[in-house]
């Protein structure tokens, strides 16, 4: 399956493999996908799936073996002018202060700075002039390392666990900063994390990675409506002719997660799922076919409104 | 004046559907009124770190149904009232008669909440379907 590029694309994938040993497995493996512009995407999948490395890729400093791979319709590079990462291992220099890796950001993206941004996320008021990065705790580090990857005025963000080691608190702010960055620009966000309930209120946009490969891609809304959680009296045999993606006994009868191609019986209960219960079923489905949605331009939402 | 909402995340109720909750029920408790300003959208995405997209469903969602009004360059006002459930209203009446006959011929509180729970779900059907409750 491939996508012709098109311009409202943000990332694009197609056919990407990558392995760091010649002779050892694929990290990603034939993966393909199309992450349309504006939208904020989660990249989920169990450890190893493979999202760090389709980050690195995104953002050019890793190289594909196979396969290609687009920003914006064109070819990927580390130091794209519209593409920033946070990277996993937050690289930062730990023997500058707060203040001089703020000003190190700015200096690197000169003309291309928002230092009211990188300051609020930052938040430089809460650090000793004097503490140097290596100093700091590895929520602190995260939070100096988005300031950097949010001043840079970017329109495609890649970030690599944003919310791993940071407090419940610092979570909620970070987020509500994020998501309001992304309600004044429509600047697309993809980021990971292998716990689905910590982004499923800022997403709108899923792509789940498994094993190297694709296995859900598209709008968290579509997903969920091209899926339903069945409850039906009697055995498994009785969802033939649709995708049955996971299903267990449920006393005398059945529950299933499926693709429902048709009316379902009249006897099924039938309730739409929830995201996390989606992932959780594909991930523990083999054979079944991923589901990647073609592309559709999405409604860009600009939350343009002066302030009260 | 200001008006914050809280999400909780844990509830199973819908993000949007608890911000429209939310607004109908301080309109219910007169905490609102029209004329009332609510806070922008983007400053609700801020505070709650939800996606833009929820807010904006929720507050078309409470102008379609004639609650708010958004005018560019002002804001959200409270344009309607949900002012007809006060114990005042001619309905209270109404319906304090009716459970005290009911009562008198020995309906339980619970036989009578069933019956009026059913009767709402005939004339306001919802519109989420129901949540299957586990097999036993």
């Amino acid at each position: 399956m491939s996508y012709p590029p098109r311009p409202d694309a943000a990332l694009v994938a197609d056919g990407v493999s990558k392995r760091y040993r010649r002779r050892g497995a694929d990290v990603l493996d034939d993966c393909t996908f199309h992450i349309p512009a504006g939208v904020v995407c989660a990249l989920v999948g169990p450890n190893g799936a493979g999202k760090s490395t389709l980050l690195e890729l995104a953002a050019g400093v890793q190289r594909t073996d196979r396969g290609s791979l687009e920003v914006f319709g064109g070819p990927v590079w580390a130091g794209h002018p519209r593409v920033a990462h946070l990277a996993q291992h937050r690289p930062l220099f730990h023997r500058f202060t707060v203040a001089e890796t703020l000003r190190l950001g700015a200096r690197l993206n000169v003309g291309n700075w928002d230092a009211e941004l990188a300051t609020r996320v930052a938040d430089p008021e809460r650090f000793h002039k004097d503490d140097r990065i290596g100093d700091l705790s590895g929520g602190e580090r995260t939070r100096i390392a988005l300031a950097i990857a949010l001043g840079k005025r970017a329109d495609l963000l890649l970030l690599d666990e944003p919310m791993a080691d940071l407090d419940v608190l610092a979570r909620q702010e970070l987020m509500g900063l994020l998501m309001a960055h992304v309600a004044d620009t429509g600047t697309t966000v993809v980021m990971s994390s292998h716990i689905i309930s910590e982004l499923a209120d800022a997403c709108d946009h899923l792509l789940l990675l498994d094993e190297g490969t694709t296995r859900l891609c598209g709008g968290i809304d579509e997903l969920i409506a091209a899926h339903a959680v069945v409850t039906l009296p009697g055995g498994a045999d009785r969802l033939a002719g649709h995708t049955v993606v996971e299903a267990r006994p449920a006393g005398r009868g059945t529950s299933a997660l499926i693709r429902p191609a048709g009316a379902p019986g009249d006897d099924w209960e039938v309730r739409p799922p929830s995201l996390e219960e989606l992932v959780l079923a594909h991930l523990a489905a083999s054979g079944v076919p991923g589901l990647a949605f073609s592309p559709t331009p999405p409604s860009r939402l600009h939350v343009k409104e002066t302030a009260a | 004046m200001a008006f914050s909402f809280r999400i909780d995340r844990r509830s199973g109720v819908p993000s949007y559907v608890q911000i429209v909750q939310q607004v109908q029920q301080a309109l219910r408790l007169g905490l609102l009124q029209p004329g009332d300003r609510l806070p922008t959208a983007r400053a609700v995405v801020e505070a709650t770190a939800l996606n833009p997209n929820t807010v904006l469903k929720a507050y078309r969602e409470l102008e379609s149904q004639g609650l708010v009004e958004t005018r560019r360059r002002h804001g959200t006002f409270v344009t309607g009232t949900l002012g007809a459930s006060s114990a005042d209203s001619p309905w209270h009446a109404e319906l304090a008669d009716v459970a005290a006959r009911a009562r008198a011929a020995g309906l339980e509180r619970d036989d009578l909440a069933a019956l009026f729970t059913d009767v709402l779900e005939d004339l306001y059907p919802s519109k989420e379907p129901d949540v299957v409750p586990p097999q036993a």
